[in-house]
């Protein structure tokens, strides 16, 4: 008797307890909208339009790992909401830390419940997140009819079996920035350095000149300065058929040039391993480093952590090894997704569409957050070029020169599931030991890395 | 046997006083003795059960698995024959170092300064106790990144440029070519936050020991030293062990730490991997739960191995 009083109890906690996981469960997406300070425009546009009684705003649910994200997505929002009275959008954004967003994304996808309808998904992530039967909603429909218009690698990184599945925010050329002040001390037309042996003598010059300074700069535990020295040989991360291929002739001779530069002191291994460190923004931002290799949108770092050098930096297109090489790749990135688990996918993505593929949305892209956006006919258009904001005050020179002379040298890169494994093989001990150890054997190291990469 | 008493006596009283059938049934169950108990420890159960048991189940499950989303499916045992090719034994050995060092000085160090802060003469031991304690209320995120930035390598970081005044020159400290400079970063972090917990872990087992015997040692002629000796140790052991198995815990778990003292989960030549980190980097990372939890399952084996012997031999289990 009482046994069984006991079991009935036991059954009835668990069942209240299961009720409470359960109810409590939509809480997540409950107080983004009390979190979220701009959301005020976004619920203010619906009561706009009282005469519309059909016009109930449809709610999007938006999960990113970037502030400016959100501010971009909300002025798109508005936007749309006046342009189509008829169907406004509600969204709904949440800001979490990076690997915190990319790991409950995960776990949703995973297990089928919880996913938002649209999320920013990081480039170095995006792979995890094509395995399987991919949790996305492929966007071909909207990416298809635009591909003229925009740069194609930037929507096929994010593909997998021929569908597209995110649309970037940038193109994420790289390029490469000189500090102005060291290349006239150095003597060196910056403008006029066409390959990287010119650019090694450059650095030999500015090393005759000062000794105390460098000319560049590599990064141990990241691979931004290396890729597209690697790309422009033809080389890649992983190959197209889903390998790792670190192991390759393009990417020795990538690495044996830079580690030359660094024991001749033309190159300094930077201090907190990558160019992201607070070191090396106080070095670089010191004056004691000509130049750097990094994507375009490095640029906000410059304007944000090293304001010493306002008014000092150039930015012009990446030396080639030999003439007739393509002249950039296009580097990281975020791509926007819809999650299969999204209650109007019709109605998002044409939002998606709105915010990222139009001119407009291109336009905006640029004004709030500084990057180059993909869809090539803006780079010219007034709006852009014309603009003024931090970057247009912070360089010497417009980035959009550059990008329009590299319009169509820029090279993608292999994206699929060996990625993240590779990427962590290279920042956590390829580049390590080939910039650090005595006399290293580069191949060999690539060789022997290369096999321990499990994926 | 006073208790079982007690309980009879108790389920006795409302069946005399009761006289509605119905409202007795309730009453007796309100009121009995033998299912409270059950109702008392059912909360922790539940938590037990669904957030512990059930996870630990399910992670053995998914370690023989391959695990993507729609395509999960079983893979024997290839999961655990990879363990043997990767970083597995640079983070094993990291952690087991680390644990070693950190349990050589968090162990026996809280112990004396406990002494210290419990004795008579000391001065100002509350203001000594709150400030040994503070680190342990300070978030390890906040705690890393000022770390982070103290073990700077440029000759302007905190502790450069105060080595500078010695004549020293600048030290690559977190993931620089000699090992030892990243174990001390991270020893020095583990002893800033876990010194206070552990001295309190060690006040309470202190205040356990009666005055008295410290008194007729003293009548007897037993010095400072024989009295810590012959009273003090032996009656902390039981402290002692709860925060020996804790450290080596914690030491053999550590992750965060190294992840925030390293920017990240990444470190030069993998000098800050951890088996955790390693977890998590496969897991998490690289989006291959069923590698991560092969990691994850070996080091619940390997902890368990080593806590239990280490119970075994300080005799955790004899019987009182």
């Amino acid at each position: 008797m009482m046994k069984r009083l006991i079991a009935l109890l036991l059954a009835g906690v668990m069942a209240f307890a299961l009720c409470a996981c359960k109810t409590s469960e939509p809480a997540p997406t409950d107080p983004p909208a009390t979190d979220a300070p701009t959301d005020a425009p976004a619920t203010d546009a619906p009561t706009d339009a009282p005469t519309e009684p059909s016009a109930e705003p449809t709610e999007i649910e938006f999960w990113t790992f970037q502030d400016l994200h959100v501010e971009f997505y909300e002025k798109m929002a508005e936007k749309w909401n006046e342009e189509n009275p008829n169907e406004p959008i509600k969204l709904v954004p949440t800001v979490y830390p990076f690997d915190d967003m990319h790991n409950k994304l995960l776990i949703a996808l995973q297990s089928g419940v919880g996913a938002p309808d649209l999320v920013d998904i990081e480039i170095g992530k995006y792979a995890n997140f094509l395995k399987g039967d991919v949790q996305l909603m492929p966007l071909n429909d909207i990416v298809e009819p635009e591909l003229d218009n925009i740069v194609k690698a930037r929507v096929d990184i994010y593909s997998k079996d021929n569908n597209y599945y995110g649309i970037c925010f940038h193109v994420g050329a790289a390029v490469i920035y000189y500090n102005t002040e060291l290349c006239k001390l150095a003597g060196v037309d910056y403008e006029n350095i066409n390959t990287w042996d010119e650019y090694y003598e450059a650095g030999k010059k500015l090393k005759a000149a000062d000794p105390d300074k460098y000319w560049t700069s590599v990064e141990t535990s990241d691979i931004w300065h290396l890729w597209p020295m690697v790309a422009e040989l033809g080389g890649d991360m992983v190959s197209s058929d889903g390998k790792p291929s670190i192991d390759s002739p393009a990417m020795a001779q990538a690495l044996e040039f830079n580690r030359k530069l660094v024991d001749e002191g033309i190159a300094v291994v930077a201090p907190g391993n990558y160019f992201h460190a607070e070191e090396f923004y106080g070095l670089m931002n010191s004056g004691a480093i000509g130049s750097i290799v990094m994507p375009m949108w490095y640029m906000d770092r410059f304007t944000d952590y090293m304001p010493d050098l306002a008014g000092k930096i150039a930015i012009e297109p990446l030396p080639v090894w030999e003439a007739g090489q393509s002249r950039s790749v296009g580097q990281g990135g975020t791509g926007t997704s819809i999650t299969a688990q999204c209650d109007n996918p019709e109605l998002t993505k044409k939002f998606l569409a709105f915010a990222k593929l139009s001119a407009e949305g291109n336009i905006e892209i640029w004004n709030t957050m500084g990057f180059d956006p993909i869809r090539t006919e803006v780079w010219s258009m007034p709006e852009v070029t014309q603009s003024t904001n931090k970057f247009t005050d912070y360089y010497v020179d417009s980035p959009f020169d550059v990008l329009t002379q590299i319009k169509d040298e820029i090279l993608p890169h292999n994206v699929n599931e060996a990625l993240p494994a590779t990427l962590d093989a290279m920042k956590n001990s390829v580049l390590n030991r080939v910039y650090t150890e005595s006399n290293p054997d580069i191949p060999a190291i690539l060789a022997e890395e290369q096999a321990k990469i499990q994926y | 046997m006073g208790l079982k008493k007690n309980a009879a006596a108790v389920t006795k009283e409302p069946k005399a006083a009761a006289p509605k059938p119905g409202k007795e049934r309730t009453n007796s169950l309100l009121y009995s003795q033998k299912l409270a108990p059950y109702l008392f420890v059912a909360p922790f159960v539940l938590v037990f059960a669904i957030f512990y048991i059930y996870p630990v189940i399910s992670s053995i499950i998914m370690s023989f698995q391959e695990v993507i989303p729609g395509q999960t499916h079983f893979i024997g045992l290839t999961n655990y024959k990879r363990l043997f090719n990767g970083d597995l034994g640079q983070a094993v050995l990291n952690s087991v170092i680390y644990t070693l060092l950190s349990c050589a000085v968090v162990v026996p160090v809280p112990m004396l300064l406990a002494v210290f802060l419990n004795s008579k003469k000391m001065v100002g031991k509350n203001i000594f106790r709150s400030v040994f304690f503070l680190p342990a209320l300070v978030s390890i995120v906040v705690a890393g990144l000022t770390f982070r930035l103290i073990f700077g390598e440029m000759p302007t970081a905190l502790l450069n440029n105060v080595l500078s005044n010695f004549g020293i020159k600048p030290i690559k400290w977190l993931g620089g070519p000699a090992q030892w400079t990243t174990f001390f970063a991270l020893l020095v972090l583990c002893c800033w936050r876990w010194t206070g917990v552990n001295i309190m872990y060690y006040l309470a087992g202190l205040q356990n020991i009666s005055v008295e015997l410290y008194e007729s040692a003293e009548i007897d002629g037993a010095n400072a030293w024989q009295q810590f000796r012959s009273i003090t140790v032996p009656l902390l052991k039981p402290t002692f062990t709860y925060v020996l198995t804790i450290s080596i815990y914690g030491g053999l778990a550590m992750f965060l730490e190294s992840y925030m003292l390293f920017n990240g989960n990444r470190s030069p030549g993998g000098a800050g991997l951890t088996i955790v980190g390693y977890l998590y980097r496969l897991g998490w990372e690289q989006a291959n739960f069923g590698f991560g939890c092969a990691v994850g399952i070996c080091l619940l084996v390997a902890t368990l191995t080593i806590n239990l012997v280490q119970l075994k031999i300080s005799g955790f289990f004899k019987k009182e």
